[in-house]
């Protein structure tokens, strides 16, 4: 299976006043091509910065201290900006979380799809048509007058739908999907999922979906990693992960699930403890100050044990071993 | 259990829909949406009531309303015997009836410690605290959080303590009732499950009655007794919340609960998804408000308007409601 993109070792630091704080550390991630690859973690956990360093968009204070990510075998980082910007939007491209910030106020829909067109050498009027198609393709009743409305006229669900429509108008080879329907009602949400499903089978492209929500990676995802303060802490086939997690943190974090539990409990369960400090990452296992089954062992860093095929968790304890 | 300590009639609250001349050109009743739109529920003393909803439901409205924070446009309030319609003395009444806002780092002053929040209340309401330190410090802890916490400021707290803070400081003059406007928005599922067992230990033990705003589904069964289905400012489902999640009789209710993704990539449930979205309050639908969207309805869905029917310990508004036997 060809990989549209690879991450490998990728590191990330940001100079703060306190120190580098570390925010991803030695991170691998493959998203082969035509498949659905979810990222779930909480607060902390390096999504975003992830994002940005995939981007190549980071803060002024972020440095990418080590690793690689290519797209088709293309290296992204160090890459000139010229190649870059040719790269965003059109092999590469974003479905934010807030619609309504993703989009511009002032313009209208239409004028917005235009301007992501601008390196098609096409006329204005084809530009409309394929702009009114794709916002058809998405599900929008009436596309045609849609691309004269501007954001504030559309409900929330549209307006994720329309930024879905861009993200995905120039057939890109990566849509990443940065928790697209967090912002969205339970019944919204399920129809933004089988959109996506219905749009990654008709166009192809792999998706990065990031989310926190257990439930709406189980429904979509073909593969899922757990990132947990910086690290991919486990990766494998979504039914594989979620029937056997094998790091204490995703057991715990389904565990933590209420979903899951169809009987009213008398107390819940959580995670105690807090994120490790970033800018003095303990030595070791990163999840060992909250982890129930941390043991000496823990004091030497894990390295990723396979589980079964391509299921593998960054634990000790993982893969049968010395549990 | 059995006396109402909040008691809603007919609840109708109003929202400007024009302004300026085009508000006086229009026909009165064009002039305003109706956000709440007869609302009539219960509230026991000691019990939890949730409150879900889509976005622009009305959910935080209710709250708003019955907190005083809103004009009530129709209808009749009351708490315990206070007719919270004419004009109470809220100031006395808030007192009682804490509110938690939703955002918990966005509802603490950025430029007050720990401490000054907490102890915020006191002087608001001219209460004195004791030995204010001690006081803030047993606050703290009862919402789980130790005395370091004291000196520090909102910014340096991760959104779970954030809302323990929160926490702290609608419990600080002992209320009887908490209106709690979605307290675990924002918050990760591993933090989550802590700050709902804090809110059931401290009903447990101060036998608090609770409102609970929320959208989210997952947790309804684990904090709350009962619940009320909302949809265009109407309810349109209450009842147990046992009985109304594992059987909906209210097409909407049905189709929200089966929204819900499930953690367990095994099951595949029967989904029923609603098409469209929920429409303006601008245009409310005829009859029925929810048979544009709804999969059951039938021809005079729109034109006859459902009531609110008691049956047993539960209500709700619909026609053809979803029997227990389908």
């Amino acid at each position: 299976m060809t990989e549209t993109l690879t991450v490998d070792g990728l590191t990330v630091h940001y100079a703060t006043r306190e120190g580098a704080l570390q925010a991803l550390r030695d991170v691998d991630l493959n998203v082969p091509a035509g498949q659905i690859v979810g990222i779930v973690g909480e607060s902390g956990c390096g999504k975003s910065t992830l994002i940005n360093a995939l981007l190549q968009l980071m803060s002024e204070n972020a440095r990418i201290a080590a690793g690689s990510v290519t797209l088709e075998g293309e290296e992204l980082v160090g890459a000139p900006s010229r190649r870059l910007r040719d790269m965003r939007g059109r092999d590469i491209s974003v479905v934010f979380q807030d619609p309504m910030t993703s989009l511009n106020p002032v313009l209208t829909i239409g004028r917005q799809m235009h301007d992501i067109q601008y390196r098609e050498k096409i006329s204005r009027a084809e530009k409309t048509r394929r702009a009114a198609d794709m916002l058809g393709r998405v599900g929008l009743p009436d596309p045609v007058a849609k691309l004269d409305a501007y954001p504030h006229e559309l409900s929330g669900g549209q307006r994720q739908r329309v930024a879905i429509a861009m993200a995905v108008l120039m057939r890109p080879k990566l849509l990443i999907a940065d928790e697209p329907t967090t912002a969205l009602d339970a019944t919204l949400e399920v129809q933004i999922i089988d959109l996506l499903k219905e749009l990654q089978r008709e166009i192809g492209c792999a998706i990065l979906f990031i989310s926190h929500h257990l439930g709406v990676i189980a429904e979509l995802c073909d593969r899922v990693v757990v990132m947990y303060a910086g690290e991919a802490v486990e990766e494998g086939p979504v039914a594989d992960v979620f029937n056997t997690p094998s790091h204490p943190y995703t057991a715990k974090l389904i565990e933590c699930d209420p979903g899951r539990m169809k009987t009213k409990a008398a107390l819940l369960p959580a995670i105690p403890g807090d994120l490790p400090d970033l800018t003095a990452p303990p030595t070791g296992c990163i999840f060992r100050d909250r982890c129930d089954k941390a043991a000496e062992i823990c004091r030497t860093s894990p390295t990723p044990s396979a589980v079964t095929g391509a299921h593998w968790a960054r634990c000790h304890f993982a893969g049968g071993g010395r549990q | 259990m059995t006396q109402p300590i909040l008691k809603l009639r007919d609840v109708v609250v109003e929202f400007p829909a024009l302004r300026g001349l085009k508000a006086l050109m229009a026909p009165r009743d064009a002039r305003h949406v109706q956000a709440l739109n007869g609302i009539s529920l219960e509230v026991m003393r000691g019990e939890t009531l949730a409150i879900v909803g889509e976005s622009g439901s009305g959910k935080t409205t209710l709250a708003r309303a019955i907190n005083g924070l809103l004009p009530l446009a129709g209808g009749e309030i009351w708490f315990k015997d206070i007719a919270l319609h004419q004009r109470p003395d809220w100031h006395d009444i808030r007192r009682q009836m804490a509110m938690m806002f939703q955002d918990p780092v966005g509802s603490l002053s950025p430029r007050k410690t720990v401490r000054d929040l907490v102890l915020e209340p006191f002087a608001i309401h001219g209460r004195k605290a004791g030995n204010p330190t001690e006081t803030a410090a047993r606050l703290l802890e009862d919402a789980g959080l130790n005395a370091d916490f004291l000196n520090r400021y909102p910014h340096q707290l991760s959104g779970g303590q954030a809302r323990r803070v929160g926490v702290a400081r609608a419990l600080a003059l002992n209320p009887a009732v908490v209106l709690a406007d979605e307290p675990t928005a924002g918050l990760d599922v591993s933090v989550q499950g802590e700050i709902l067992n804090l809110l059931n230990a401290i009903k447990a033990e101060h036998g608090l009655t609770t409102v609970i705003i929320t959208h989210n589904l997952n947790i309804l069964r684990h904090i709350a007794d009962r619940i009320a289905v909302m949809y265009l400012g109407r309810i349109v489902e209450i009842g147990p919340v046992t009985q109304i999640m594992e059987a909906p009789r209210h097409p909407y209710t049905a189709a929200l609960m089966s929204a819900n993704p499930e953690p367990d990539p095994t099951t595949r449930r029967e989904r029923i998804i609603l098409s469209g979205e929920t429409p303006a309050l601008t245009s409310r639908p005829t009859g029925c408000e929810f048979h544009p969207r709804c999969p059951v309805a039938r021809d005079d869905c729109s034109a006859r308007v459902p009531e609110l029917t008691q049956s047993g310990p539960r209500a709700v508004s619909c026609h053809y409601p979803i029997s227990e036997n389908t």
